[in-house]
């Protein structure tokens, strides 16, 4: 059908004559002249962090903005032989790894009951997570904070992954919903007509019908945690603790005069988020269409 | 790219379904007529696997974003140095320091800057860019990634990375010397005078990324049919983005626009880090966020910085509302008139 409805109007345009023919100014160089500058506007900065690593700070001192000349590997395999690098890169790991799973269970959760049950307080419950859009952690980082030197969760790093989860939580519900609610209806009734009760019919069959979905926030979730640098700021002030953000600013605030080193450091900080990110890329375009919709 | 039309063609097919279904109890009730259990006890197990399901989200976000709130609000009223119970009750004096602190004045006079600028400067370039990539282009799906890689990396490195650059001595100055436009170049980028453009400009670099993907996302939800019925009515590219992709676009550009404003006035992380915490001030970079975090605990004055949250917290929500209504319906409007015109 689609070739149809394409065919057509090619096969006007060559009785009415090629120069009617709506003009695509993308079609051009001048895009990919476009496309070029933009892109190198983009990766500059983080060309600089990268190429400086593999200068050292006389080069960098005489001319900022030159390339490696000699090429050296010394200070990324010093750093790499670092404990500290480690330890920060797994506490990172650990931070991001273990909110993108309770995000997605208790989002997932959270969203099935919103999307196929129908009760009294659904729509309370639905704008207390919507409201939630409103409280940035910035906002709510000083009382955050406060209430967990209470409960003696500051220094910990589930001091850091709890309230991560309860942030994130009403972004993946609102992505979430419009997933679950596409399941139809009939697979959820001929289930139950095969005996599935609606808890194993969630385990067996949302779960994998959301998929793109979960992924999408799984994929933002974890970028997120990776990068997040306000609620460990406020929360962890035992260095063993550091995740890699708090590492790199500590490791500036140490090594300030040492530039090529620190920019090694933030270098190698970056890597598995813009992996992670790029290998799903498609994903999260596919994912956020959903959530646009409405 | 494979999943994605199998999901908005399942989201079409359940905004049918529940259209059919009505109020979701009826999908129920068939299923009790039948007979498998009385109706009484299906909704005790319903209730049931709510609680079950729903329970820890509720929990955890309650704990951990409802609570820091109303704690907030409470402990504004005190004057409170972060040992022991609040006791020095002061009512709204925290409030009065705050309202009237010109310091403060500057921070809420650069987040709406900040708000502005964005919006005039992100909006349209966010829009010219999602096009562009949305089309078929040689070597689109690396142009994709590339320029997603600013949104990626986190403020930190960006703001490490920027303020080793950005000095008068540093790697940009430099840079634009070489190029031998602009002679010797010593811009202060940092300085009073640049400072909030600067800002502007990493903001724009590190955000893009993420309107274009909210941007392009919308885009898939434009039926192609619409394109080709103006193709053949000999609509030119650009009136089609006019007046076919604006308009359907405006649900997507309405969402990107409460996420940037809400998102500026909670600004942090870059001037923070770019700066410096004794910076912001000075080179007329500071938001309401820094002031906060200047003012909080990290200088003992617990009962002042939760005040402050809760300023903060009350001007964004204002800003949310207002645009809500009035954004909101008018944007609506708006895109029914065009669609009539479109038709005609």
């Amino acid at each position: 059908m689609t070739t149809a409805s394409i065919e057509a109007p090619r096969g006007r345009r060559s009785r009415n004559g090629s120069p009617r023919k709506p003009k695509d100014p993308w079609g051009s160089p001048a895009v990919y002249f476009i496309a070029l500058v933009i892109i190198g506007l983009s990766l500059a900065p983080v060309a600089y962090i990268v190429l400086g690593g593999f200068r050292d700070n006389s080069q960098l001192t005489v001319n900022p903005a030159g390339l490696p000349n000699p090429w050296r590997w010394s200070t990324y395999t010093h750093i790499l032989q670092t404990s500290t690098f480690w330890r920060e890169f797994t506490n990172s790991v650990l931070a991001a790894g273990v909110t993108t799973i309770l995000v997605v269970a208790l989002g997932l959760s959270a969203s099935y009951v919103l999307a196929r049950y129908r009760f009294r307080g659904r729509g309370f419950m639905f704008g207390l997570f919507a409201a939630g859009l409103m409280f940035p952690i910035t906002v709510a980082i000083t009382p955050l904070f406060i209430i967990l030197n209470k409960i003696h969760l500051t220094d910990s790093l589930i001091g850091v992954i709890l309230p991560q989860v309860a942030f994130a939580l009403p972004t993946t519900i609102i992505i979430l919903v419009p997933f679950l609610q596409a399941i139809p209806m009939e697979i959820e009734e001929a289930a139950a007509v095969d005996g599935c009760s609606r808890l194993s019919f969630y385990v067996r069959m949302v779960l994998p019908l959301s998929l793109p979905g979960v992924l999408t926030t799984g994929i933002l979730t974890f970028v997120a945690s990776w990068n997040s640098y306000l609620l460990p700021l406020f929360v962890l002030s035992d260095p063993s603790k550091y995740t890699l953000p708090l590492g790199v600013q500590q490791f500036h605030s140490a090594h300030g005069s040492d530039t090529a080193a620190v920019l090694a450091f933030t270098s190698l900080s970056m890597i598995p988020a813009l992996v992670f990110f790029t290998a799903f890329e498609r994903r999260i375009v596919g994912g956020l269409q959903g959530a646009v919709k409405g | 790219m494979s999943d994605t039309p199998q999901a908005s063609s399942a989201l079409e097919s359940s905004l049918d379904g529940n259209t059919t279904v009505g109020g979701g109890t009826d999908s129920v009730s068939p299923l009790t007529a039948v007979g498998r259990a009385p109706r009484l006890r299906t909704s005790w197990r319903e209730r049931f696997e709510i609680t079950l399901l729903s329970g820890p989200a509720i929990l955890v976000f309650v704990a951990f974003v409802i609570a820091p709130v109303i704690a907030a609000i409470y402990y504004g009223f005190y004057r409170w140095k972060g040992f022991g119970p609040p006791t020095d009750f002061i009512g709204l004096h925290n409030y009065k320091v705050i309202l009237s602190d010109p310091e403060f004045h500057r921070a809420v006079l650069h987040n709406f800057e900040i708000v502005a600028l964005s919006l005039i400067i992100q909006g349209p370039l966010a829009i010219l860019l999602a096009l562009l990539l949305n089309r078929k282009m040689r070597g689109r799906s690396i142009i994709r990634v590339l320029v997603f890689v600013p949104w990626v990396v986190s403020e930190v490195i960006a703001g490490t990375g920027l303020s080793l650059m950005l000095p008068v001595n540093g790697a940009i100055n430099a840079l634009l010397t070489k190029m031998q436009i602009f002679g010797d170049v010593h811009v202060s980028w940092l300085g009073p005078h640049m400072g909030l453009w600067t800002l502007m400009a990493i903001l724009t670099w590190k955000y893009l990324g993420f309107a274009i993907i909210l941007l392009m996302a919308g885009l898939q939800n434009i039926p192609e049919e619409l394109y080709e019925a103006a193709s053949i009515d000999g609509a030119s590219y650009w009136q089609m983005q006019r007046r076919i992709t604006l308009p359907l676009l405006g649900p997507t550009i309405r969402i990107w626009a409460f996420l940037s404003i809400i998102g500026a006035l909670q600004l942090f992380d870059l001037p923070w880090i770019v700066w410096g915490e004794f910076n912001v001030d000075r080179d007329g970079v500071s938001t309401m966020a820094t002031y906060m975090a200047h003012y909080g605990p990290r200088t003992g004055l617990y009962g002042y910085g939760n005040a402050v949250a809760v300023v903060l917290f009350v001007i964004s929500l204002i800003v949310a509302v207002l645009y809500q209504r009035i954004v909101l319906s008018r944007d609506i409007s708006g895109a029914v008139t065009d669609g009539k015109k479109k038709k005609r």
